[in-house]
C-alpha cells in the first residue's frame, strides 16, 4: 500500500510541476489557433495533435490542467471551511438549532445542483474575463458543496462534545466561544482534512460536466471539463486515440486522490 | 429431368422479376425524427417533426417543386391571383379521393381556409396569410371550382398554399384522412410513426404505376444525432435529412456513396449587437455598437473564409446579406461577402473616432474596447465560430468575452431583458419569399432582434428599410417586389445591423437502399420527391 501511495503521490507531483511550469513546457500558447492545420495528427511540433480550431492540445492539456488542479483544491477549500463552520456550530450547539440546520443542510442536498448551478451562471455578469468567470465557476461549486460534508462534521461534532477533554475543559470554566474557537474547532480538524481531500476530486469533475454542457471555462482558457467536450465528437473519437488524453489525465489524478486518501488498516 | 430444369429456372426468374418489382412498389422506408411531433394536425404545425408529418401525408393544392423552385399543379390543375392580390380561384382535379375513400371537392377546400383563418385556431400556417384583420370568404362554384377571399392583399398568394394540407369537410375521420402520399397508421408516442400508402392517393407515374413507390415509412423518434448516424451506418435507417460538417466527413471517409452536399441552403449564421437604447448598458458601449464604423469594421476584422473552412469543414460559404444565394430569385447578385480585411477594419475604426495603442484599441473617451458575445451553451459550431471571431479581433485589439448559455437564458435575455452585449445565433429559413421575414426588419417588431419594438424608425436607414418593405408587401408586381427586396439587402449590406457570417451547406447522408434520391437545399432536403423514392429489392434490416 505504501508503494500505491508513493506512486500516487510521485504522479500528482509530476501533474503538479508540468502545470506549474506550462509557460516553460509549452511548445505554443493555449489560444495560438494554427488555422492550417486543424484537428491535426500527432508530430513532433504538436505532440497531442491540435484540436478543431488548430490549437495545439499539449499546451491545452499543460495550461488546463493548472485550471483544474489550482482551482479544484480552492474550492474544495471553501467548501470544507464551509462545512467546518456550519456543521460544526450545529453540532456544538445541539438541540433546536442542530435540528434547523441539518433540515436546512438537507434541504441543500436534495436540491438538484446542476440545474442551480446553471441558473446561477447564467445570471452572472457577461463582461468578466476568462480568468475570472473560471474562478466565478469553482468559486460556487465551493460555495454551493457544504452540505454534505456539513453533516459529517456535524455528526463528528456531536460525538466530540461529549469527550472527556472537552468536559474537563468545561469544568475548568471554559465555555462558550472560547470552548469552541480553542479546543472544539482544531478537533474537528482529521474529518475536515478528509472532506477537503474527497471534494477536490468531485470538484474536478463537476467542472468537467458543466464543460461538457459547454458552461465551464469560457474560451479561449483550457481546462479538463474543456478538452472532454471533444469526446462528444463522433468523428474525432473514432479517427484519433490521441483525444482520450485529457481523460486518461482526469482518471488518473482522481485515482491519485483517492489512493492519498486512504488509511493504511492493520491486518486483522 | 431437363424440362424441370428449365421450369425452375422459368419459376425463378419470375420470382426475381416480382421481387424486383415489389421492391420498386413496397418496402419500408425508415429514417428519424429528432422530437415527437407536437401535433398531428396540420393547420396547427410549428415544430420540424410535425412538419415532416404534414409533408408526407399532406396534400397541397399546389407546390414549390424544391429542386427548381418553381409552382407546381397538385390538386389545384390550374388557380389564377386577381389584381388586387386578395383572391385566389382555384381549379381542382377530379376524381380525387382522400384516404377514407370519401370524395375531395370544392367544399373540402373552403372549410379548410375557414379553419385555417379561424383566430381561435392561432394557426401558424394561417398567421402568413394574415395581413389586417377581417374575416376570409369562401366562394365555392361547383365540386371543381373555389375562390378564396382575403380582407387585404396577400403577397405571394399562390405559393402560401404549399403549406396547407387540404383537410375533409366531412369525413368522421377528421385531420386523420388525408390527401397526401401517406397516412398515419400508428402513433407509438416518443417511439415511432407508421405511415402506411395512401391507396387512395391520386398520382401516377408515366407507365401508369401507382405513386407512391414505397410501402409504408416509420419514422423513429431519436434525439442523438450521433446514433442517428451510427443507424445509418448499420442499415437500420434509409437516410439523415441533416448531418453536420463532421458527421459529413466521417461518412465521406467510410462510404463516400453515401454523403451528400446538396450546396448552399437558406440557413444563416449571424452576429449582431444590442442597439436598444433601453438596454442596461452604459452609454459608451451603445455609441458603439450604433456606430456603423465600429460594425462594419468588426465585420472586416472576421475571417469568414476560415469559418467556413474550419468549423464547417468546407461546408459552408462566406454570407454576403439576409438573402442566401440558394434562394434563386430574391438573392441580389451585385452584392459580394465582406472580404477579411484588417486594414479596412482599423481604417474604419479610425473614422469611428477609435484608435489603436500598444496592440489596445480604445474609443475617443479612452474606453478599451471590450465586449460580451452570448451565444447557445452545447452548440459546438457556434462556440468555435465564437472563438475563432475571439483571435480575429484580438488582432485589432478587442478584446471579446464568450459567453455560452442554456437557451432558456439566452432567449430571456435577448427578448425581454435585453441585458447582452451582442449575440451569436443563426436563423433557420423554411420560406423563399422575403415577404416572410417582415417579422424581423420592420423596426416595429418584436423580432427586428438589434433594436427591437420601436415605435419610429431609430435610424434614417431603418426608415429606409421599413418603407421599402411594405412597399413591397403591397405590391403584386414581381419585378417591383424584386427590386424594393435587393435594395434592402444593399441597406442590410452597407450598414450590417446582422454581421452575416456564413450560410450552411445542406449535408445530407442517403444509403445506398434507396434510389431515385435527389437532395437539394430546400427543406425537406432528401425526401421532397417522396412519392418517386424507391427501396431496393433485397434491403436487409439488422435484427
Amino acid at each position: 500500500m505504501k508503494r500505491v501511495k508513493v506512486a500516487a503521490l510521485s504522479f500528482l507531483v509530476v501533474v503538479v510541476l508540468a502545470s506549474a511550469l506550462a509557460d516553460l513546457i509549452a511548445p505554443s500558447s493555449y489560444e495560438h489557433q494554427f488555422r492550417e492545420m486543424p484537428n491535426a495528427r500527432c508530430s513532433s511540433q504538436h505532440l497531442l495533435g491540435t484540436d478543431a480550431l488548430g490549437r495545439d492540445r499539449f499546451s491545452r492539456l499543460l495550461f488546463g490542467t493548472r485550471v483544474s488542479l489550482l482551482l479544484a483544491p480552492a474550492a474544495a477549500l471553501v467548501s470544507a471551511g464551509l462545512a467546518g463552520l456550519i456543521g460544526g456550530i450545529a453540532g456544538y450547539a445541539g438541540g433546536g438549532l442542530q435540528r434547523i440546520v441539518m433540515a436546512g443542510t438537507d434541504l441543500c442536498l436534495s436540491l438538484p445542483w446542476m440545474f442551480l448551478l446553471l441558473t446561477i451562471r447564467a445570471m452572472l455578469p457577461l463582461n468578466t474575463s476568462p480568468a475570472i468567470s473560471v474562478a466565478i465557476t469553482f468559486a460556487l461549486l465551493g460555495c454551493l458543496g457544504w452540505a454534505g460534508a456539513a453533516r459529517v462534521v456535524c455528526a463528528d461534532a456531536q460525538k466530540l462534545k461529549s469527550a472527556e477533554f472537552i468536559l474537563q475543559a468545561r469544568a475548568t470554566g471554559c465555555g462558550g466561544f472560547r470552548l469552541f474557537l480553542q479546543h472544539f474547532l482544531p478537533n474537528l480538524g482529521p474529518v475536515l482534512l478528509a472532506q477537503f481531500w474527497i471534494s477536490i476530486p468531485t470538484f474536478i469533475l463537476a467542472e468537467a460536466n458543466l464543460g461538457i454542457l459547454g458552461l465551464g471555462v469560457s474560451e479561449p482558457l483550457p481546462s479538463w471539463g474543456g478538452m472532454l467536450q471533444e469526446l462528444q465528437s463522433l468523428t474525432l473519437v473514432s479517427a484519433r486515440a490521441w483525444v482520450y488524453v485529457p481523460i486518461i489525465l482526469l482518471v488518473a489524478t482522481v485515482s491519485c486522490f483517492h489512493v492519498m486518501m486512504q488509511r493504511e488498516e492493520p491486518w486483522a | 429431368m431437363r424440362r424441370q430444369i428449365l421450369l425452375l429456372s422459368w419459376a425463378m426468374a419470375a420470382l426475381m422479376t416480382c421481387g424486383y418489382a415489389r421492391g420498386q412498389n413496397s418496402g419500408q422506408m425508415r429514417f428519424c425524427l429528432s422530437a415527437q411531433p407536437k401535433t398531428l394536425d396540420p393547420l396547427k404545425v410549428a415544430d420540424d417533426a410535425s412538419e415532416t408529418v404534414r409533408y408526407l401525408t399532406g396534400g397541397v393544392l399546389v407546390r414549390v417543386d424544391r429542386d427548381t423552385q418553381k409552382l407546381m399543379p397538385e390538386l389545384a390543375t390550374a388557380w389564377r391571383v386577381n389584381r388586387a392580390g386578395n383572391s385566389i380561384s382555384f381549379t381542382l382535379r377530379d376524381k380525387v379521393r382522400f384516404s377514407d375513400g370519401s370524395p375531395f371537392t370544392a367544399s373540402d377546400v373552403a372549410y379548410t381556409v375557414e379553419r385555417l383563418m379561424d383566430p381561435d385556431l392561432h394557426s401558424p400556417t394561417g398567421d402568413s396569410f394574415r395581413s389586417t384583420t377581417g374575416r376570409v370568404q369562401t366562394k365555392v362554384q361547383d365540386p371543381h371550382h373555389v375562390t378564396v377571399t382575403f380582407p387585404a392583399p396577400v403577397v405571394g398568394l399562390d405559393r402560401l398554399f404549399d403549406q396547407v394540407a387540404i383537410m375533409p369537410a366531412r369525413s368522421p375521420q377528421n385531420f386523420m384522412a388525408v390527401l397526401g402520399p401517406y397516412y398515419i397508421a400508428e402513433n407509438k408516442a416518443g417511439s415511432y410513426l407508421l405511415l402506411k400508402r395512401n391507396p387512395s392517393y391520386w398520382k401516377k407515374d408515366s407507365s401508369g404505376r401507382q405513386l407512391p413507390y414505397i410501402e409504408s415509412i416509420r419514422l423513429e423518434v431519436q434525439q442523438n444525432r450521433d446514433r442517428e448516424l451510427i443507424r445509418l451506418m448499420r442499415g437500420e435507417v434509409d437516410f439523415i435529412n441533416s448531418v453536420n460538417a463532421e458527421g459529413f466527413d466521417l461518412l465521406k471517409s467510410q462510404a463516400s456513396q453515401m454523403a451528400f452536399d446538396a450546396g448552399v441552403s437558406l440557413d444563416s449564421e449571424q452576429i449582431w449587437f444590442n442597439q436598444a437604447p433601453t438596454a442596461p448598458l452604459p452609454d459608451y458601449k451603445k455609441a458603439w455598437f450604433t456606430s456603423k464604423h465600429f460594425r462594419r469594421a468588426i465585420s472586416s476584422a472576421i475571417n469568414r473564409e476560415d469559418l467556413a473552412r474550419i468549423v464547417f469543414h468546407g461546408h459552408a460559404q462566406p454570407a454576403v446579406s439576409m438573402i442566401s444565394p440558394a434562394n434563386k430569385f430574391w438573392f441580389n447578385q451585385k452584392l459580394k461577402p465582406h472580404s477579411y480585411d484588417r486594414k479596412l477594419a482599423l481604417r474604419e475604426l479610425e473614422l469611428g473616432g477609435f484608435q489603436l495603442r500598444e496592440n489596445i484599441l480604445r474609443d475617443a473617451a479612452g474606453h478599451t474596447v471590450e465586449f460580451s458575445v452570448i451565444t447557445n451553451a452545447g452548440n459546438k459550431d457556434r462556440e468555435r465560430m465564437a472563438a475563432m471571431i475571439q483571435e480575429d479581433l484580438r488582432a485589432i485589439g478587442i478584446r471579446l468575452n464568450i459567453v455560452t448559455l442554456d437557451f432558456p437564458s439566452l432567449i430571456e435575455r435577448i427578448t425581454r431583458t435585453l441585458n447582452y452585449e451582442g449575440c451569436l445565433l443563426g436563423f433557420v429559413n423554411d420560406e423563399l419569399d422575403p415577404n416572410a421575414q417582415m417579422t424581423v426588419w420592420l423596426s416595429s417588431a418584436d423580432n427586428h432582434q438589434w433594436n427591437p419594438n420601436q415605435k419610429t424608425p431609430a435610424t434614417t436607414w431603418e426608415a429606409e428599410i421599413d418603407r421599402l418593405m411594405r412597399e413591397q408587401a403591397s405590391s403584386m408586381d414581381p419585378q417591383k417586389r424584386k427590386r424594393d427586396i435587393d435594395l434592402v439587402q444593399e441597406i442590410v449590406w452597407e450598414q450590417e445591423p446582422f454581421i452575416y457570417l456564413v450560410n450552411k451547406h445542406a449535408l445530407s447522408a442517403i444509403s445506398p437502399n434507396l434510389r431515385n434520391a435527389h437532395p437539394v437545399s430546400l427543406r425537406p432536403q432528401v425526401y421532397w420527391n417522396i412519392e418517386q423514392l424507391a427501396l431496393a429489392p433485397d434491403v436487409k434490416r439488422p435484427l
